[in-house]
């Protein structure tokens, strides 16, 4: 296991510098977008969590951000919570959703867990809607939140605050799962992606690792849900459909499968690219987006984040290479 | 104008005033105001369409409301101002309408918003365009709930809203089978139950007697034959079909093919020919009635319609990538017309206060592509521009409409 070296410490504490300063720079609809990066970026880093380290695919994590987003709504609208209050609540409501999910599951490998979650993701607006529940979900007319305000002493804008919110929660869950994956049961997680039977072997408990990655794969996607239902102040059946399962897919592969960082790059490629394509086109935006998808797989097969790497590494080789002669 | 009479002096006075008098329009110009997104040159609209995504078949409306404005501006615009309308795609997935709506409103600044597609898009920016006071007009969609003055004073509804259309069924029937047995069929969702409510409402005390059974379904059943067959049952000889397509064909074909063969009443959200009638069979829904506010495209007796060719001279001249068989291009043809309507009554104070004053004061607007006779009314107190239908009966081949048209205020 390998630690953080002097400079990527630095490296690291100049861009948290920059993301505080970020919001006091651009206008708050920009704030408010920036915000949905950080809630997406905690998604994907817990889909990647269980696709890119656990080998096992998901297309149905939209379902686990809508679990999240409405045990949320449901808390501050029906019962009064505080918004901060809800945060927790949704994670551990996704994690018991996701471990529960996950110990059927286990029997299905590849392309079979593949469906299994896909029939999640696609029956999960119908069960919102559904009549047994529809007065804490609000049926398809969904669920009004009042926005937050800043707490006074701050002085910041509501847009402002949420993000400051956000951000605290993604170096909280960044810091955790960078202990998680760079610690012993990262190492089992991989080693079953790539190698079960020797996993096993070595005993690892692999039914174990796998549900509980599930788990916590679900309890960061749910609160990531949270974080996005506040910022955007309405949750509805129609906000979480099948889609959004696979953006967040698509968000984790063109990020970087097994990477951390790439979470963030994947986030702001689900963010911005829709919008531009929109620009482009009104006509076929999801033929431009798959034209977009398509030259960033070609151009990048390991994600942004394994093209900033190859990159570095190029970078660091020249360099090297100077100084000795 | 006062602020133009605070500038001149005494001895220029009583020349000014014959100038003022004499230039009346001009000096009027000169006291323009202007809110966010309008000048002297422009105004700025915004609007959100699901051009990708689920709803996609409805971006046809945005587009013709952009090919629309162009053909305008090279006219000369409205009062000399060219209409900017910056459309965005929402893919009908609520979040991003909010933030493509804060895009509008905040970056783009916009004077007005027009036209947004969607319940649940709507709802989802319901509250926030309310608390920053930008007018949201003649959103696209059918929910009652828009024309809430007193709570959401920024927000005007365009469709005749479904309570209005259960108000113009309980209406004819009272007047023209006051001893009918009705029963109904409604899905259980807040759709349902708003043309459900405009139905009781309507049928008012008479109501109790007169309905003698209600039936849901759930989007997510297979069918709807075991609710029709308790519908049968119930003694019912007119039966109200509230559903969405699919079950729509479902019911026209069982209410037949069971022996029922009731006075069927389709509501508007299931009287498409082509995706519900077709199917369940054209011969099953011979003598159906439903409710319309605007001409069919495919209705031959409007081939003539002097409306109508004006309208498929725009479309094949300057909308080629539209279908001229979707009504939707009619619609959209429509809600544009009335959008041009309050930026003309606006005259020269655009700012937003008086953008959502002149939306909330249509008196007796006409739009040629509406049913001859119809106009669209709103006051401060009635945010329903359109609360007047007239029933057609189904051929066999076309709706073809009939009686006079029917107005509720229903809401």
């Amino acid at each position: 296991m390998r630690g953080l070296d002097r400079r990527q410490l630095a490296g690291l504490a100049v861009l948290l510098v920059l993301a505080c300063a970020l919001p006091f720079l651009v206008a708050n609809y920009r704030v408010f977008q920036i915000t949905l990066v950080l809630a997406y970026a905690i998604a994907l880093l817990g889909l990647n969590m269980l696709t890119g380290y656990n080998g096992q695919i998901s297309l149905g994590h939209g379902a686990f951000y809508a679990i999240g987003a409405y045990t949320a709504a449901i808390l501050m609208d029906k019962a009064g919570w505080p918004y901060w209050a809800t945060i927790p609540v949704a994670g551990a409501v996704c994690f018991v959703a996701g471990f529960l999910f996950g110990l059927p599951a286990l029997r299905l490998e590849g392309l079979y867990l593949a469906l299994a979650t896909f029939a999640l993701g696609v029956a999960m607006p119908q069960i919102l809607k559904h009549k047994s529940i529809e007065e804490w979900t609000g049926g398809v007319q969904g669920i009004v939140i009042v926005k937050p305000d800043a707490p006074a002493w701050t002085g910041l804008s509501q847009d402002q605050w949420l993000y400051f919110f956000c951000l605290a929660w993604v170096l909280l869950l960044f810091v955790l799962g960078w202990n998680l994956l760079r610690g012993r049961v990262g190492r089992a997680m991989v080693a079953i992606r790539d190698q079960p039977i020797a996993a096993q072997a070595m005993g690892v408990n692999t039914a174990m690792v796998k549900s509980l990655t599930f788990g916590v794969s679900a309890l960061y996607t749910g609160i990531a849900g949270a974080l996005g239902a506040i910022a955007v102040q309405f949750v509805a059946p129609d906000s979480f459909s099948f889609f959004l399962s696979i953006t967040l897919l698509t968000g984790v592969v063109i990020g970087g499968l097994a990477s951390i960082s790439g979470a963030f790059f994947g986030a702001v490629f689900i963010q911005f690219i829709p919008n531009i394509a929109d620009e482009i086109s009104k006509a076929a935006p999801w033929a431009i987006y798959g034209i977009v998808l398509i030259a960033f797989m070609y151009t990048m097969p390991t994600g942004v984040a394994g093209f900033v790497r190859i990159a570095r590494a190029r970078l660091a080789r020249r360099r090297g290479g100077s100084t000795v002669r | 104008m006062s602020q133009h009479r605070t500038r001149i002096n005494r001895r220029t006075a009583l020349g000014a005033g014959v100038a003022v008098a004499a230039l009346g329009g001009r000096a009027f110009a000169q006291a323009a105001k202007y809110g966010p997104g309008a000048s002297a040159t422009e105004i700025k609209l915004g609007q959100t369409m699901p051009y990708s995504g689920p709803a996609s078949a409805y971006g046809t409306i945005g587009k013709l409301h952009q090919e629309y404005f162009k053909v305008l501006n090279a006219s000369g615009g409205v009062n000399g101002r060219k209409i900017t309308l910056i459309s965005l795609d929402d893919g009908y997935s609520p979040p991003k309408t909010v933030e493509q709506v804060r895009r509008l409103v905040e970056q783009d600044e916009v004077l007005a918003l027009f036209q947004t597609l969607g319940t649940p898009c709507n709802s989802a920016i319901h509250k926030y365009v309310n608390a920053k006071k930008v007018p949201h007009l003649l959103l696209a969609t059918g929910a009652t709930k828009w024309g809430d003055p007193k709570n959401y004073p920024w927000t005007i509804g365009f469709n005749l809203s479904y309570q209005s259309e259960g108000a113009i069924y309980a209406k004819w029937l009272l007047k023209n089978k006051p001893n009918a047995k009705v029963g109904i069929l409604y899905q259980n969702d807040d759709y349902g139950k708003d043309v459900l409510k405009g139905v009781k409402d309507g049928l008012g005390a008479a109501g109790a007697k007169m309905i003698v059974k209600e039936a849901t379904y759930e989007v997510s059943d297979p069918t709807v034959d075991s609710q029709i067959l308790t519908l049968q049952g119930s003694g019912a000889d007119t039966f109200i079909n509230i559903t969405t397509p699919k079950f729509g064909a479902q019911a026209v074909r069982k209410a037949w093919d069971s022996g029922w063969k009731p006075l069927h009443i389709i509501n508007n959200v299931s009287a498409s020919i082509g995706s519900v009638l077709i199917p369940a069979g054209v011969e099953k829904a011979v003598g159906a009635v439903t409710v319309q506010y605007y001409k069919d495209p495919n209705d031959p007796q409007w081939k003539d319609d002097p409306a109508m060719l004006e309208w498929r001279g725009f479309m094949g001249k300057y909308y080629r990538d539209g279908d001229p068989k979707d009504a939707s291009n009619i619609y959209a043809y429509i809600t544009v017309q009335t959008m041009v309507q309050i930026l003309k009554q606006c005259g020269n104070d655009l700012t937003r206060e008086n953008v959502m004053r002149q939306a909330a004061n249509l008196k007796n607007f006409r739009s040629n592509l509406l049913l001859p006779g119809m106009s669209m009314n709103t006051s401060p107190t009635d945010f329903y521009p359109i609360e007047q239908g007239q029933l057609a009966k189904f051929t066999g081949q076309l709706w073809e409409g009939f009686g006079d048209l029917i107005s509720t205020n229903a809401g």
